[in-house]
């Protein structure tokens, strides 16, 4: 934050007093309900970030030469987050699949019920981890391709802090029972609220940057990005549309009913993953999959073909999280069909990620990194496929409600999502620290085959489960009852939950050496000496080397 | 006019339909006219950019 000028540090105190008072009054009117805590909370976290801006508020003016470079350090913080939230996502997902193996890992306390502690890991995996990611890398790519700085230095902190202070007011409620019981939407009404503000001062600042640009064309990986804040913010506002029960309570009611509720909700929810899990990563494939390849994408006019096809289908398929349900048959079909059809925009993404490493297969073989963008252009095709095959209504009828479609999710999730976001994150942050290199390749090769194994035995013992979980429920006696109980299906699923508690442990510890190898990067590893610049070194580096004149 | 299901179901069948083979033309059209060539392999190869600061 060294480089904010005494105005934008003087409109950051407003903005936290302000907030700080608004937690005052949470805390106070809610004093006999969860949003009293959240009060609670909300003025911690203002009063802490009050601290450190004091802390620098009498340092010197930046001076202009700021303007010469692009504005990193919020990009930097971002990254440190990133990781953060991806060991406590991660951990509370291995901690949720063993309480599935082992129920009494829950020791009998409510707030570390399966059904408190699994929003937890989503959001904190899906907002904490990936969004972070998606926004640290964002201000990256938006920069560089615009050769533009970010539009001011204000805006990129509140969105980095605000948001965060979004992820801690979602994932603390739900551990105290605070949910809108709608899957990927559980935070509340004050938690969308402060969202919906982030997310539009995002907007701007990323629109106010791209009208900066010095660049004519906009490189599609930022359509990708802009695809990513617009529906999303479409999405947050329509399917949170909610009544509290009062300004100092936590619970509210959604004001769509019946039916209607569910399709809005799984409009919400299929496009969440269409637009927050493949857009924005696409946009992250789209810039540093060419960087680190070093070769222009295989074809640029297919990855403008798979953007528009991308965002117009998807749109129209969160029905098929819907079938055989009392949602009009019409609308199940139309859900089908555009699940179907996104199978052509996808794999044309996914073609032209693996076509564009085609010729430079060495590179895959000798950098991790590069093999973490490769494994997650596979996994993005792959479960594509996946996705297309299981909204088809038969398939449906077998896969849904089983751990099929949860092993779905985790191939795009593990896969796809977080591979590229590692692959992003080697890449970017020797680059962003100016450092040689990453502190160790042999971690990163670690990580790789950690995530990789880990995503595998995660995926094929939820493909096992799955199928046969769907099996044993459509089992008939010729007496036309049911073979098995449910408990019968508990007790066949048990090896396979041990196997899936394994495999995101594994992929746990990914990412623990992950964070680990960039914390001794940007510590330990020396910065980069600038040896094509035409001046000379400094004069203690070669004492020795310097000829004495010839006198 | 009596705005119902079905008044809806015939607009997204119809009209929702011609929306989008025309927007998915348009876009086919963007995407291969001849001119635009120029600017889409600019685009492909700007991103290497070795200096790592903004244009002024």
């Amino acid at each position: 934050m060294g480089q904010l000028t005494s105005g934008e540090r003087q409109l950051g105190v407003v903005v936290l007093v302000v907030l700080a008072i608004i937690g005052i009054a949470m805390a106070a009117g809610g004093r006999f309900d969860p949003i009293g805590i959240h009060g609670v909370l909300v003025l911690v976290y203002s009063l802490a970030l009050l601290y450190v801006l004091f802390s620098q508020a009498f340092g010197p003016e930046p001076d202009a030469s700021r303007f010469a470079s692009y504005y990193d350090d919020p990009i930097k913080v971002g990254i440190g987050l990133t990781l953060v939230w991806a060991v406590f996502g991660m951990f509370i997902g291995v901690w949720a699949a063993a309480q599935l193996a082992w129920p009494s890992l829950n020791f009998d306390m409510a707030w570390s019920s399966f059904g408190r502690i699994r929003p937890a890991h989503t959001t904190g995996v899906i907002f904490g981890f990936g969004g972070n990611a998606l926004i640290a890398t964002s201000f990256h790519v938006v920069q560089r391709t615009s050769r533009a700085r970010l539009a001011d230095q204000f805006s990129p902190w509140f969105v980095i802090f605000g948001y965060n202070l979004f992820c801690l007011i979602a994932v603390s409620g739900y551990f105290m029972g605070v949910t809108q019981s709608k899957e990927y939407a559980e935070a509340e009404w004050y938690a969308d609220l402060l969202l919906v503000v982030v997310w539009v001062t995002y907007f701007f600042l990323y629109v106010r940057t791209l009208a900066r640009r010095k660049e004519p064309h906009i490189y599609v990986a930022n359509w990708y990005f802009m695809a990513f804040i617009i529906v999303v913010a479409i999405l947050h506002i329509i399917n949170n549309l909610a009544v509290p029960i009062s300004l100092t309570h936590a619970k509210s009611y959604t004001i769509w009913a019946g039916v209607q509720d569910a399709m809005v909700q799984w409009w919400y929810g299929h496009n969440a993953v269409a637009f927050f899990l493949t857009a924005g990563f696409l946009g992250m494939l789209y810039y540093y999959l060419p960087i680190r390849a070093q070769r222009p994408i295989f074809s640029y006019r297919l990855s403008i073909l798979s953007f528009w096809g991308i965002t117009f289908f998807y749109m129209w398929a969160g029905s098929h999280h819907l079938h055989y349900t009392a949602m009009p048959l019409w609308v199940q079909n139309l859900g089908m069909t555009f699940s179907v059809m996104l199978l052509v925009p996808s794999w044309a993404s996914a073609g032209n990620a693996l076509l564009t490493l085609n010729g430079a297969w060495h590179r895959v073989r000798d950098d991790a990194t590069l093999r973490f963008i490769m494994m997650a252009a596979f996994f993005y095709g792959l479960s594509t496929f996946e996705g297309s095959f299981l909204a088809i209504r038969p398939v449906n009828s077998l896969s849904h409600y089983t751990d099929w479609t949860v092993g779905h999710v985790h191939a795009g999730a593990l896969g796809w999502v977080a591979m590229i976001t590692f692959g992003a994150m080697y890449t970017l942050v020797p680059s962003l620290w100016k450092r040689q290199r990453m502190y160790s390749s042999a971690l990163v090769e670690v990580h790789f085959w950690l995530a990789l194994i880990g995503t595998l035995i995660y995926v094929f013992a939820m493909w096992n489960s799955g199928i046969i979980q769907g099996l044993m429920w459509r089992t008939y006696s010729p007496d036309d009852t049911l073979v098995y109980s449910f408990v019968d299906t508990l007790l066949a699923m048990y090896p396979y939950y041990m196997a899936r508690a394994f495999g995101g442990l594994l992929f746990l510890i990914g990412a623990i050496v992950a964070a680990y190898n960039v914390w001794m990067t940007v510590r330990f590893v020396p910065g980069v000496v600038d040896a094509t610049a035409d001046k000379p070194l400094a004069a203690d580096a070669h004492d020795d080397a310097t000829p004495a004149p010839a006198e | 006019m009596d705005f119902s299901h079905d008044t809806m179901l015939a607009l997204a069948k119809v009209w929702g339909l011609f929306y989008l083979f025309a927007f998915s033309i348009g876009v086919v059209i963007y995407t291969f006219w001849p001119r635009n060539r120029e600017r889409f392999t600019r685009a492909e190869t700007e991103i290497f950019d070795k200096d790592d600061i903004p244009w002024t």
